[in-house]
């Protein structure tokens, strides 16, 4: 149903398109950009993954979408279109009736999330009370259902338990069931199973999927795991320095990265061995959007640039984000674009 | 034939002497901890294995399965309830008062979270330095300079010596929580998590100088994870551990070839990325560990095991040898590996 005409419909209008945006922290009395000019739509019903390292931006981007940045953070700019509305021209009493209803969001602490000192079943039903106006009794049963639905065991003994009583894994499926309380059309799940043990993440993410699939759910999933995303998510966007550098379909992008970066991402996700016999890694730290003002923000740890003698070029101007040659996808990189002799993969190897 | 047997035989009571190959033996090692006269967390129920010289064990299972409580056993930090553990020919779980501290140069230890382990107001050069000055090893000059060439073998810039922890990054405050314990010139590091705090990128990185490390200062190392993509490649060797016991011991290579415990299938198919794990949807594993303090009868795994059978709901499984130095605690190994 839902499903259906959203998934074969390349024509119809995303649900969260956010263009252009650019958010920055001031400091000493200028400006430190942290998102230049960021782009990204995901439709009803889609798992979208934005990929990258700590500081590329990838929180502040779902932040930005509901407008909870930290103190000295601001939108400079842009547009985050939410169902033909822009966020960004929302006042403040229409946001609240959008956060924790039409938007929810998943984050990686789940016991950090929930009130030590009141009942996990009562958190639930919270949203239910605010969003929908539904009464006490009618809001606390729905909660039961809701934590049946994400699957904890004994809903009715689970929703008298406290936060510190409940495994990383059942707070987190509590999380879920309180993010669904609002009947949301998009969930913002930031590093939703990084905390969590890999058998128990692999359910997570199981769950996620579920949800997805019966409510036609879209999901905006952060986390810097390719295996994360490699589970579910239906498209990528890799991040890099407050910008997206390659975006298209999860298999288009895992098993055929047109970007440096991408690639090494990959490498260092399967923790693949080099030649050398060690582990593949990327050199150096992530460059933030700070660090560097000019040309292509990934050159300096860029094995490509140097290899091509396209150097000075990457290190003069920054690539746009165009369509790769696959046709599919976007990149961001100066070597794919100009499809020097052979894609950046076979380059690398 | 059960290891607690053969490693006891092999190791002759722990006396110093004998022909040993563990440089680390751990024999029957129990912790339990008492809750009331009747109850206690079994949070490790006899566990035994051996670390031979310059070798690496990699100990994987899921939260509360009692792998970091071994690594506190094992530092001292903790006491066991019984059972032995041999460091370098020292029977450690013997030592006491300043016997102990004089030792404990020899074993050290990097945690997950490297920003919690320094003091927040200290500059990273004297918290790298303060354990060399409490030991006696160096007085403050001499301390000074270690630090400064331990800062190098670690990939950091002098710089770093002066900085405060809030101004370094995960990556490069986990390699001065390393460079901190190489200082006092252990010979047996146990690293507990030391990556899952990192990005994947940093992650790599973190790995390859622990393996670079470890040839270097000639230690052994016992590697303690969640995730058996960071121990596939480090170590030499594997130990799964479920609920306090060890459920699967095997060579990393035979055990990510042929996983024999479907527990370790399941943690197999559940780390990998999809295309890389052989291990299709049934390997997936329900529900969560169940409480140690009051653990399934017979096998601690069959509420979860989709090849659960009546022997393993009533029936503790031993550790057999499942091959050559392969060692697996179930039931029906055979038949799953035919299956």
């Amino acid at each position: 149903m839902l499903m259906a005409n959203t998934h074969d419909g390349a024509t119809s209008r995303p649900l969260l398109e956010i263009e252009e945006l650019e958010v920055a922290f001031a400091k000493d009395g200028g400006q430190q950009k942290v998102i230049c000019g960021m782009s990204l739509a995901i439709r009803a019903g889609e798992i979208v993954a934005l990929v990258g390292e700590s500081g590329s931006g990838k929180s502040m981007t779902a932040l930005s979408t509901v407008q909870l940045l930290p103190p000295g953070a601001s939108i400079m700019g842009g547009r985050i279109g939410f169902d033909g509305r822009n966020l960004l021209d929302c006042s403040p009493r229409e946001l609240n009736a959008i956060r924790g209803g039409r938007i929810a969001m998943l984050f990686q602490q789940p016991h950090a999330m929930l009130d030590p000192t009141c009942r996990v079943g009562v958190q639930v039903s919270e949203a239910l009370r605010i969003h929908r106006g539904a009464s006490r009794h009618t809001a606390e049963t729905r909660a039961l259902e809701l934590l049946r639905e994400v699957g904890i065991p004994e809903p009715a003994l689970r929703a008298k338990a406290y936060a510190h009583e409940l495994s990383g894994g059942m707070a987190q499926r509590v999380m879920i069931a309180a993010a669904l309380s609002g009947d949301p059309d998009l969930l913002i799940a930031d590093e939703p199973t990084t905390a969590l043990d890999v058998t128990v993440q692999a359910q997570i993410l199981d769950l996620l999927n579920e949800q997805r699939r019966r409510r036609g759910l879209a999901i905006l999933l952060i986390t810097h795991d390719l295996s994360v995303v490699s589970a579910i998510a239906d498209r990528i966007a890799v991040m890099y320095a407050g910008r997206i550098v390659e975006e298209g379909p999860k298999d288009a992008v895992l098993h055929d990265p047109q970007h440096p970066y991408t690639h090494a991402l990959m490498h260092c996700s399967t923790l693949e061995v080099g030649p050398d016999g060690k582990l593949i890694s990327i050199p150096s730290g992530a460059t933030r959007a700070m660090d560097l003002d000019h040309g292509c923000r990934f050159h300096p740890r860029c094995a490509v640039a140097e290899e091509l003698g396209i150097a000075d070029q990457c290190h003069r101007s920054e690539p746009a984000l165009v369509p790769s040659h696959r046709g599919d996808g976007k990149v961001r990189c100066w070597a794919a674009e100009a499809r020097l002799a052979a894609p950046a993969k076979d380059i690398l190897q | 034939m059960t290891l607690t047997g053969t490693v006891a035989e092999r190791i002759g009571n722990t006396t110093p002497s004998g022909a040993r190959s563990g440089f680390v033996a751990v024999n029957d090692l129990v912790l339990h901890y008492p809750l009331s006269r009747s109850k206690a967390i079994r949070a490790v129920d006899g566990v035994s294995f051996e670390i031979p010289k310059g070798q690496v064990l990699g100990l994987v299972g899921e939260s509360g399965c009692g792998k970091s409580t071994i690594a506190k056993v094992l530092m001292r930090l903790v006491d066991p309830t019984s059972g032995t553990m041999v460091i370098d020919d020292l029977d450690m779980s013997r030592l006491r008062g300043e016997e102990l501290r004089r030792l404990r140069p020899r074993m050290q230890m990097v945690f997950q979270d490297p920003l919690a382990a320094l003091d927040p107001r200290m500059k990273i050069g004297v918290s790298m330095g303060s354990p060399l000055l409490q030991h006696g090893m160096a007085v403050a000059d001499e301390a000074r300079q270690q630090v400064l060439r331990m800062l190098g073998d670690v990939g950091l810039d002098p710089s770093f010596y002066d900085r405060y922890p809030h101004q370094c990054s995960g990556g490069q405050l986990q390699r001065i929580i390393i460079g901190r314990a190489l200082l006092l010139r252990p010979s047996f590091l146990v690293c507990d998590e030391p990556t899952s705090a990192l990005d994947a990128s940093v992650r790599t990185q973190i790995l390859n100088l622990l393996a670079d490390l470890k040839d270097r200062f000639s230690l052994t190392l016992l590697m303690i994870s969640h995730d058996l993509r960071v121990v596939r490649h480090l170590c030499d060797r594997v130990a799964v551990m479920y609920l306090g016991r060890i459920v699967e011991m095997a060579g990393t290579a035979d055990l990510f070839r042929a996983p024999k415990h479907p527990y370790t299938r399941a943690l197999i198919a559940a780390s990998m990325i999809e295309s890389e794990s052989g291990f299709e949807a049934p390997s997936k594993v329900r529900g969560e560990p169940p409480s140690p303090l009051n653990p399934p009868k017979g096998c601690h795994f069959h509420p979860r095991c989709a090849h659960a059978a009546d022997v393993c709901r009533s029936v503790r499984p031993e550790l057999e040898v499942a091959g050559p130095r392969s060692t697996v605690r179930c039931h029906r190994w055979r038949e799953i590996q035919l299956s």
